[in-house]
Order: C-alpha cells, then sequence, then structure tokens
C-alpha cells in the first residue's frame, strides 16, 4: 500500500475548477518534486494534503488513514516562513516542539529543539527575532521548525522560491542533504525544473488550468549526492532537463490562444526632446504598416 | 564611428568614508547595430553600474560613451530601460503608463497614432485583454509585460534591460524571455542585458561578456553565440554545443571571475564556431 495516496482528487474554488481527478502514490522514504506554473494549484494540491483545505471529491489517504485536517504527521514549509516576528528563532521552534511532544521533559525538548538549530547551522542566532535575519536564514528556521515535529511527510511549497539564487543554491544542498541523511519521505512543489533535478527521485508536472491535474511521471536516476557542477557534464541530466522542460513548455503552447486582432503600428518616428518643439506632422519613414499578429 | 555602441575605458569611483572605490576601470565594449548583447559576472561586481552608465542614470567618471555616434550624457528617450522592478505608477493603468512616455516623443502625432502605439506593443506582449488594468491587478509577469511595452513603444536607439527577469519564477521567465526576444526581432533593436542566469544568457545573445569581480571590474572574456536564429528553447536543449558552452560560462563564474583579463589561466577572448 502506499505511503500517501490521492485519488481521483478535484478542488474548485467559486466555481472555477482548479485540479481535476488529482492521483498521487508515493513510497515510504521517497522524494517527489511536482513541477508547474504560477497559478495553477500547486499550492491548493498542497494545501489539501496538509489538510489546510478539503477535496471536493476524492480521497487523500496517509498510512491508509484519509486526512481529515493539519497535523503533526504532516510538516509544511512555506515560501513566506510564516515566522511570528515577536520570538525567537530558539522560541519559534520550541513553540512547535513543546505542542507536539508534551510527554517529554523540559530539558529533553530544549536539547532537541537545540539539535535541529544545529542542523540548519544557525546555533550563533538562535536567540535573534526573525527581522534581524536574512531571507535564508529565516527559511532555516522554518526548516528546522518543520523537520523539529519530525513529520512522518515533509511538504515544501515553494520553499527557495522568494531567495536569490545563490542564497537558494546553498539551502537546496542543505534541504538534499538533511532529507537523505533523515530518510524522509518528501513533496517538494517548485518551478525550477534544476532544482527539481537536483534534489528528486521522481519528477511529476502539473498540467494547465482550469482543472489541472498531474501529468507523467518521470523517475530521476541520477547518483547522489547530487553536485550542480558535475550534472551539467551529465548526459542523462541533460535528458532529463530537455525531456521535462519541453514537456512543460508543451502544457504551455497548447493554452496560447489562436485569437488574433488586427492591430495598426504608425510608421513615426519619435522626436528629438532636446531640440526645441516643432509643430509639424510626425516624420515617416515608410507607408504605415498593418498587420495581424496573434494575442493571447 | 567603429561600432553603433562604443564604450571606451570607462571608469566609475565611488566616495566611501574610507576614499574612493573604483567599481569598474577600463572597460571597454563595442555593440554593433542589432546585437543582442548580455553582461554577465557575480552579484555587486558592476555589471548595474555599467549599465546605468550606459542609460544616463549614473555619470562617468572617466572614460567614453559614445552611442550613434553622439556622446551619452543624461539619460533621455533614445536608450529604453527596462528595471528589474517593472516601476509602474500604481495610479495609471497598464496603459496609461505605456502612454506617458509616448505622450512624451510622439507629441506631433495625433492622439489615435499615439493610442495604436501604445494598444500595439502591450498587445504584443500579451497584454491585449488586460491593458485597462492597474499594477496591483496585475501578476509580477504581467507588469513585467508592461514594462517592456513601455520601452519598446518610444523606438528606442537601444535596450537596456536590467535583470528584468530575475524576480519571476523560472516558468514565467521562459515566457517572458520568448516575448522579448520576439519584439526584439521584429524591431530589429540593439540590445544591452544584465543577468546572472547563465541559461538567460545563452538563450538570448549573439555575444555574452563576462565580467571579473569588482571592485576594479572589468571585461574578463567574451563568448560568442552562434546559434541560428529564430531559436528555440526546445532545440537548444537537444544542442550539445549549448552545453558546452554553458559549462564555459559556469566555470568563468566558478572559478575565473577573479582574474583580470591577461591573468594566467584568462584568455582575453573565447570565440566559438
Amino acid at each position: 500500500m502506499a505511503f500517501l495516496e490521492l485519488n481521483n482528487v478535484s478542488k474548485s474554488f467559486d466555481g472555477h475548477s482548479v485540479l481535476a481527478n488529482v492521483n498521487l502514490s508515493i513510497t515510504e522514504g521517497e522524494f517527489v518534486a511536482i513541477v508547474g506554473y504560477s497559478g495553477q494549484g500547486k499550492t491548493t494540491l498542497i494545501s489539501m494534503i496538509a489538510g489546510l483545505l478539503m477535496p471536493d471529491s476524492g480521497s487523500v489517504t496517509l498510512e491508509g488513514k484519509p486526512v481529515s485536517g493539519p497535523g503533526p504527521d504532516r510538516g509544511l514549509v512555506f515560501q513566506n516562513y510564516s515566522l511570528l516576528p515577536w520570538l525567537t528563532v530558539y522560541e519559534n521552534i520550541a513553540l512547535a516542539v513543546d505542542q507536539v511532544f508534551t510527554a517529554w521533559d523540559a530539558a529533553k525538548r530544549q536539547a532537541h529543539v537545540e539539535k535541529y538549530i544545529a542542523m540548519v547551522k544557525l546555533s550563533h542566532a538562535k536567540d535573534r527575532l526573525p527581522k534581524q535575519l536574512s531571507g535564508g536564514m529565516r527559511q532555516r528556521v522554518s526548516v528546522a521548525r518543520t523537520l523539529a515535529i519530525q513529520p512522518r511527510i515533509l511538504l515544501l511549497d515553494e520553499p527557495l522560491g522568494a531567495l536569490d539564487a545563490l542564497t537558494r543554491a546553498t539551502l537546496q544542498d542543505e534541504i538534499g542533504g538533511i532529507c537523505q541523511s533523515e530518510g524522509k519521505t518528501v513533496i517538494l512543489i517548485t518551478n525550477s525544473v534544476d532544482e527539481a533535478l537536483l534534489l528528486a527521485d521522481r519528477i511529476i508536472p502539473l498540467t494547465i488550468g482550469p482543472g489541472a491535474t498531474l501529468g507523467e511521471s518521470v523517475p530521476v536516476n541520477l547518483a547522489r549526492p547530487r553536485d550542480r557542477t558535475g550534472l551539467n557534464h551529465d548526459p542523462e541530466f541533460k535528458r532529463l532537463r530537455a525531456l521535462v522542460t519541453n514537456q512543460l513548455l508543451g502544457f504551455n503552447a497548447a493554452r496560447q490562444t489562436s485569437v488574433t486582432r488586427k492591430l495598426t503600428l504608425p510608421d513615426i518616428l519619435p522626436e528629438d526632446l532636446e531640440a526645441p518643439r516643432v509643430n509639424r506632422p510626425p516624420r515617416r519613414l515608410h507607408e504605415e504598416k498593418s498587420e495581424t499578429v496573434p494575442v493571447s | 564611428m567603429r561600432h553603433f555602441l562604443e564604450i571606451s575605458q570607462l571608469i566609475k569611483t565611488f566616495p566611501t568614508p574610507k576614499g574612493p572605490l573604483t567599481v569598474v576601470r577600463d572597460f571597454d565594449l563595442g555593440v554593433k547595430k542589432g546585437e543582442f548583447i548580455t553582461l554577465i559576472g557575480h552579484s555587486g561586481c558592476g555589471k548595474s553600474t555599467v549599465l546605468s552608465m550606459i542609460a544616463g542614470l549614473s555619470e562617468v567618471t572617466s572614460g567614453v560613451i559614445v552611442l550613434a555616434g553622439k556622446e551619452v550624457v543624461g539619460a533621455g528617450p533614445d536608450r529604453g530601460v527596462v528595471f528589474q522592478a517593472p516601476c509602474l505608477l500604481p495610479w495609471f493603468t497598464a496603459f496609461e503608463n505605456v502612454m506617458l512616455g509616448i505622450d512624451q516623443v510622439y507629441y506631433t502625432a495625433s492622439k489615435l497614432e499615439r493610442t495604436q502605439i501604445a494598444e500595439y506593443y502591450l498587445s504584443l506582449v500579451g497584454l491585449a485583454d488586460s491593458m485597462h488594468k492597474r499594477p496591483a491587478e496585475l501578476s509580477q509577469g504581467m507588469r513585467q509585460r508592461c514594462g517592456i511595452a513601455r520601452a519598446f513603444a518610444l523606438s528606442p536607439k537601444m535596450l537596456l534591460l536590467d535583470e528584468p527577469f530575475g524576480m519571476l519564477d523560472s516558468l514565467t521567465k521562459y515566457e517572458l524571455q520568448d516575448v522579448l526576444l520576439n519584439l526584439w526581432q521584429r524591431d530589429q533593436k540593439t540590445a544591452l542585458m544584465v543577468t546572472h542566469d547563465v541559461d538567460e544568457a545563452l538563450y538570448l545573445s549573439d555575444r555574452v561578456v563576462m565580467m571579473t569581480d569588482g571592485p576594479e571590474a572589468t571585461v574578463g572574456a567574451i563568448l560568442e553565440v552562434n546559434f541560428p536564429r529564430p531559436r528555440t528553447r526546445k532545440q537548444l536543449l537537444e544542442e550539445p554545443e549549448y552545453y558546452r558552452l554553458r559549462e564555459y560560462l559556469l566555470t568563468f563564474l566558478h572559478e575565473r571571475s577573479h582574474l583580470r583579463p591577461g591573468q594566467a589561466g584568462q584568455p582575453a577572448l573565447a570565440t566559438h564556431h
């Protein structure tokens, strides 16, 4: 039996179908990346797995039990970090740990929080408030908080989308390393094919809405640990990169409308604004040209 | 005049409490008419400083920039700039934002003609049905489409693009790169774009200018990209040469960007046929 299973899940908002007939089956320990365009329901999908949204039809089951609401067995990392601004790094993580591990004594909980702060390399900053941290550091806190509750499955909703390229690369390596060593089951939502290829065991493209659904899985059989520069030489990496990118571009090409509109571009030249203003018709190079162009 | 855009011996110094800091030094570059050039380098190396000097938004400390035979002094509508943040006026619609510049440079034209220009470019960037919305009602990608339309609408001699897609997700970025290429090809513009995305540089440009790390940043090497046009991403991804060039650029950024030209291990010019 699959670890996590989505069976014919559909979701609409105000009569607009966002996701339709989504089927997904994930085995324990697997790292799956779902890649898709902005605004096509990636976050809706992960919110339903997290139990923050309920599907209109179909079912979500985790280890055989239907998901009926949020719970500590599923850890969610948001793109916007979602830290409490008046709590320090330590307190933000302790808040989650104290809720989940009520049976533990204070010393054990403290050691647990410290362990996860160290794992994301923030021990030196544990007494800082979120506003005293960079974006990358804030996202590390969010990752540590989620891992610390030891969820059965980790849900990453574009966790690195708001970070610059350099910080993103560092955090990709860190998240990849931690997920490997913890042996976690992970679903990563991303819009970056490279990020998916670097981290995942399997990539599933999300088609374009209305009524988006999951496309065919692409297994990523690249040796781990994966190294960004080394992958550039790897023929399998190149093949997969082209395959997934083309698949996504294909979805988008299908979306392009074939409506055309007649547009006119007057063939006039801009005036020199440094010269004194003139009172004459605009200069023209040729006759006016008119063409019919596709608009989307 | 040898080139359409000629930059020679460009130096930029900023005053700091510890004395003057030379950000860019001895930067030379000639750009042919109709060429698409990308400038890549690490964050903070001075790429954007070079671009703002060409735009006339930042003063040249020493050296000369000549565009179409005329020395660049101050900003002007002959250079269209697309910024990383779209910089639209929030109380204007997309159409009104584009019209603002059009009303200035086409003041001799009729209202109808000016409107036609705005509608033409807004439609070509994919905003045909959204041009009367305000920036707040548009997605990040749509705002940047408007920024591109605004720049092209003034029919500038040169386009200057400062990491225009840096804030967009990677798939939206693909779409906008195609929008930009399409317009660039249609209007046969000369373009200079700053980016740190290697794939973007290879997809768009005729030549990639690699800048060394600052301070005193300069041109480290230039890579010619001779893939036939019009290019498609699909065709490029299947091209073995693409990965060779990609690796060349990545290696430069990772290993050699700290070397000045002429230093051991730094070829002055890299070409490819």
